[in-house]
């Protein structure tokens, strides 16, 4: 009798713990980093914006080029970190990411979203932006957005990363980061980034720079920080 | 004996099962113009015969010809064609294609292929099809709506020459319609090659046709792979027409009533604003 009692005890409370942790998301760790170089990357340039006087006003002194951007500490800015394998997929979040023409300048220059991720792109300027993403693996376009026209409102399907320009500003030059997972970010102005809530478990991590290319590393998470520094070759052409 | 009957029938549920759409899928992936159904392996016979020169035995553009040739011959692997009646971003349709291989390009190395019967363009069709994947996962795109044309007005030909400016249409093509805006020595093309905008005072014919219908289209289209981008999400097609009639008008080779209007208008009226002007 005593025995039943036990076992009922025990069932009961394996239930709900089972429940419990089902209900919780699991102990979310996170991936910290840095981005470096060695070597000589090419040099940020100051971009002559004079074809647009309304636009260069805006910038003084004036924007470089967002080709390599670097920081104090050879460090990189604007190099996307995601994982790339061992995370689980998940439905892509209906939350549109927005993307900004300003002053001739594409804010932010890498946007990262999931693939079918609504996208919403704007323009603040008194002039007229085409904009031509250059896709492979998706559908290439090119759309004018004259001033006060209206939001353009698209989606990728497929993973890729995908270069954008303004043809009638050459200087402007940008990025779509498409990726099929919820956990990536951006290096900041001192090469550093930090993906949150990565359950715990084996991942390979990797590190895309528009000039250098990728880079991967495998990564295992328990809770609490793990760590993934990167460093590329830079060459100075 | 059983172990036979178990086998067949499972070959038998293969076949019914995957072999099948394939075939549907196959053809599909044809092409389809005036009744006609082209066949890509007649079509390939053709290929080799005319095509092969300059746009390659892997369609990718690079035939032996290929680097004395400017513009470059078309790529078909990248699936990207510039004179489409569909939205920027899809495929054109069968139609466009035909009309391509039919009319010849203006100005290019591309010649008329009416020689051919349309039989023989229509399987070329069903053969440039088959160099790219994109064909088999996605569909053509639906062709915009062209609306019927309205009366060539001098009021429309200035609402058109106020949206040319404020389009910034003269950023490329230049403020009298020549080419030489000063965006226009920046420009490449898909390939990143060197491209230039239309010179609409030397020019009589578009590379897409000579109508104003076909003029209509290439703003409100886009012609994927150049720098030329879709006005479709902010004209209405009112304004299309403007447009249409005022371009009209930087054609001194080509009579039209538009530029009649504009030229009378002009004589009488010194204080026009320039394009282009702060």
């Amino acid at each position: 009798m005593r025995i039943t009692y036990f076992c009922c005890f025990t069932v009961l409370v394996l239930a709900a713990s089972a429940i419990l942790v089902s209900a919780r998301p699991p102990a979310g760790g996170t991936i910290t980093g840095k981005v470096t170089y060695t070597g000589t990357p090419v040099k940020m340039k100051p971009i002559d914006m004079s074809k647009e006087p309304v636009c260069a006003k805006e910038h003084n002194p004036p924007e470089k080029t967002e080709t390599v951007v670097t920081g104090a500490g050879n460090s990189l800015e604007y190099v996307v970190v995601y994982l790339s394998a061992g995370d689980k997929p998940s439905a892509p979040p209906s939350q549109p990411v927005r993307y900004d023409q300003k002053g001739c300048m594409y804010v932010p220059h890498v946007l990262v979203m999931e693939a079918n991720q609504p996208l919403q792109i704007y323009s603040d300027d008194p002039v007229a932006h085409n904009i031509h993403p250059m896709p492979k693996a998706n559908s290439e376009w090119n759309k004018s957005q004259p001033p006060g026209a209206p939001p353009i409102d698209t989606k990728w399907e497929k993973p890729e990363f995908i270069a954008v320009k303004c043809n009638i500003h050459p200087w402007m030059h940008g990025y779509f980061a498409v990726l099929t997972t919820s956990h990536f970010a951006v290096t900041d102005a001192d090469g550093n980034f930090t993906i949150k809530d990565v359950p715990p478990g084996k991942y390979t991590v990797t590190a895309w720079q528009e000039s250098y290319g990728t880079q991967s590393q495998e990564v295992t998470v328990s809770a609490g920080a793990a760590t993934a520094n990167f460093s590329y070759k830079a060459l100075p052409y | 004996m059983k172990k036979n009957v178990i086998t067949s029938l499972i070959l038998w549920t293969f076949c019914l099962v995957v072999a099948l759409p394939g075939v549907a899928f196959a053809q599909d992936e044809g092409a389809h113009v005036n009744g006609f159904t082209g066949n890509a392996q007649s079509g390939k016979e053709l290929y080799r015969r005319f095509c092969v020169g300059c746009h390659g035995d892997e369609g990718n553009g690079e035939g032996n010809n290929a680097e004395w040739l400017d513009p470059r011959p078309r790529d078909f692997t990248t699936a990207l064609f510039r004179w489409r009646s569909t939205p920027t971003g899809t495929l054109p349709t069968d139609e466009d294609l035909y009309n391509t291989v039919t009319r010849g390009i203006v100005g290019t190395l591309m010649p008329t292929w009416r020689p051919l019967t349309p039989q023989q363009r229509v399987d070329l069709v069903a053969y440039i099809k088959t160099f790219s994947p994109k064909w088999i996962t996605q569909k053509a795109g639906t062709p915009i709506t062209v609306p019927a044309e309205p009366a060539e007005t001098i009021e429309g030909v200035l609402h058109g020459r106020e949206l040319f400016d404020k389009m910034q249409c003269w950023k490329c093509h230049g403020p009298d319609g020549r080419g030489d805006g000063p965006s226009a020595p920046t420009l490449t093309d898909d390939k990143n090659l060197p491209i230039r905008p239309y010179n609409f005072h030397d020019g009589t014919r578009f590379r897409c046709g000579e109508t104003n219908q076909d003029l209509y289209k290439i703003f409100m289209t886009g012609l994927d792979g150049t720098p030329m981008p879709s006005f479709a999400d902010i004209l209405q097609p009112n304004d299309a027409w403007d447009l249409v009639h005022f371009l009209r008008t930087l054609q001194p080779l080509v009579h039209s009533k538009s530029r009649e209007l504009w030229l009378a208008y002009a004589g009488s009226h010194k204080d026009i604003k320039p394009i282009g002007a702060e």
